[in-house]
């Protein structure tokens, strides 16, 4: 019987915000452990945990750039449980009102766009960090991470394939990037996924029963555990058993999930609102002043490319895929006045340098401006294009602009007919043979000749005037 | 009676507390007696009056994003009863079924 996956996300993306949720000590990571603590983060009694603006903020903007709908009022909830790396016993979260509900994101996919529904999006504290020490009986607990401000993405149970997740999550991952709302880094862990996953009989409009899927920390890995529950699950009904409700880890080193130890019975989190924290009301007038904040997103910049610079769907992706590549590139196309050239120097020589030594757009030596000025000396004849591909790796190695490169190289594209007359003259006649050949039909030394050209003038030849000079010589008995 | 043993036995299980059966016994009537004397709001005429969660009517009380000092780490973990370098240290946690 052939089964339909139906998959559902939780995302947690850490804020780029400077402080705590509730409290004023830092959100740095990487920072000694429990330096970041304060009676609030570590619940103490008797503390008062007061809000952090910007995450509100933070969040209004992920719920508008995903067409949710801001609740005019919300509120925070405690989740009661326990857990070494919660002090306070309880988790402040979001529960019956949360900040933003009913939106979504569309995503692309071979067979075109698809409509992901997102339930809600709310603000909640992290918790902190587990060590485990393999070889001691005992783990240790930071408390750094605790009170680091979170918000929580839940996504309708929309998706029906691995792909569609994945590229769901990749679709969220890029918003809150683009908002430079939160780094997106899952291996640090600022980005987190969460799947729930069941199977169903193809046509069958109920949901079967599901298990939730934790510990993936990168795309691949959320690929490939979604691709080993399914089978895992697929396995289990065709034989004719039934799947356990359930939380299950993935195992990265081994492949597979596992299931959690009994953690569900323990779960009655008895969610109550938050004594300690006032109800947060929002206007419109917030509302707006968030709304005129918004970068341009991913995929409008993506279509507005499209447009506007006439290049392909394919470059248009690769260029928007962060903010500072897409505006590096709108920097060289406007100077330059040549989009298309400029996306094909961008896409192929710069990103090539960048990705082979794993560095950023951000620290490009070679700056936009340089760019533009060598796709105008190409445009003008200064230099030719094989010039130019051997000039930018020298701007690329040394910062320099494209004019000090050509100088110190003595590269000037060689324009002058007298000068190259003369050249193509003396390379006809140190080739008798050839010559001889190609008068006598064989048409294909032309080019031949070109590279000789080429090679005597080091390359510095404009390449339509050799075309020119040798059409005409080489007919001129 | 509101509650009855097996509701006292189940909240202190998610409290973590180990009673006696004599204390849960003890518990079982105080904590009846507690909610029945809740009861006596219900005979208040409430008609009109809107749910709240807070008492105060205070909204969005909010903080700068501005970092200040933390405590010292000596003082964050100086009443950790064991502790190994700057870290609490705890039982082994361990989740997945072997």
């Amino acid at each position: 019987m052939p089964y339909e996956p139906v998959i559902g996300l939780e995302v947690h993306a850490q804020l780029l915000t400077e402080t705590k949720i509730f409290c004023s000590c830092s959100t740095q990571f990487g920072a000694e452990p429990n330096s970041h603590t304060c009676p609030v983060c570590m619940g103490m009694p008797g503390v008062l945990p007061v809000l952090n603006r910007k995450v509100v903020e933070y969040t209004m903007k992920m719920a508008l750039a995903t067409h949710c709908r801001i609740n005019e009022a919300c509120n925070f909830a405690r989740k009661n449980y326990f857990y070494p790396d919660l002090p306070k016993g309880y988790q402040i979260s979001q529960y019956a009102q949360p900040l933003s509900e009913h939106g979504y994101v569309d995503i692309e996919l071979d067979g075109g766009k698809k409509r992901i529904g997102i339930t809600r999006i709310h603000m909640e504290e992290d918790a902190g960090k587990l060590l485990h020490d393999e070889h001691l009986p005992s783990s240790y607990v930071d408390l750094n991470r605790t009170g680091v401000p979170l918000i929580e993405i839940v996504s309708e149970p929309d998706m029906r394939s691995t792909d569609e997740a994945v590229a769901y999550l990749k679709r969220l991952h890029e918003i809150l990037v683009y908002l430079e709302i939160c780094d997106g880094n899952m291996e640090e862990g600022s980005f987190r996924c969460d799947a729930n996953v069941s199977l169903r009989p193809r046509g069958e409009m109920m949901f079967g029963t599901r298990t939730e899927l934790k510990n993936m920390n990168s795309f691949r890995n959320v690929q490939r555990a979604l691709d080993y529950e399914i089978k895992r699950q697929q396995c289990i009904l065709e034989s004719g058993q039934d799947v356990i409700q359930e939380t299950r880890l993935w195992d990265d080193s081994k492949g597979e999930t596992q299931s959690m130890r009994g953690k569900e019975e323990a779960h009655d989190y008895r969610y109550f609102p938050d004594p300690d924290l006032v109800p947060i009301v929002i206007d419109n007038a917030w509302t707006e002043e968030m709304k005129k904040s918004l970068p341009e997103l991913p995929l409008e910049k993506r279509e507005r490319f499209i447009r506007d610079y006439q290049i392909p769907p394919y470059d248009a992706g690769v260029l928007t895929s962060s903010r500072a590549l897409a505006g590096y590139f709108e920097e060289v196309a406007r100077l330059s006045g040549k989009p298309k050239i400029a996306s094909n120097w961008v896409m192929g020589d710069v990103l090539r340098f960048l990705n082979e030594e794993k560095r950023d757009i951000k620290e490009c030596p070679v700056l936009p401006g340089s760019l533009a000025e060598m796709i105008q000396l190409i445009e003008d004849g200064t230099i030719s294009g094989k010039m130019a591909k051997d000039i930018i790796v020298e701007m690329y190695r040394t910062g320099k602009s494209p004019q000090a490169v050509i100088e110190e190289k003595g590269m000037i594209q060689i324009t002058d007919e007298g000068t190259l007359e003369k050249t193509v003259a003396e390379v006809i006649a140190a080739n008798p043979t050839q010559l001889a050949q190609y008068r006598g039909g064989k048409e294909k030394l032309f080019g031949y000749f070109v590279g000789q050209v080429m090679k005597a003038t080091q390359g510095k030849a404009n390449p339509q005037l050799i075309n020119e000079l040798l059409k005409e010589m080489l007919a001129k008995e | 009676m509101k509650i009855d043993k097996g509701v006292v036995e189940y909240v202190a299980h998610l409290g973590r507390l180990a009673l006696e059966p004599n204390e849960v016994e003890l518990y079982t009537s105080q904590l009846n007696r507690i909610l029945e004397y809740m009861d006596s709001l219900n005979t208040l005429d409430t008609e009109g009056v809107e749910s709240t969660s807070h008492a105060v009517p205070v909204t969005c009380v909010l903080r700068e994003d501005l970092a200040k000092d933390s405590f010292s780490v000596e003082e964050s973990i100086l009443n950790a009863p064991e502790k190994i370098g700057s870290s609490f240290k705890v039982p082994p946690i361990i989740e997945v079924e072997e």
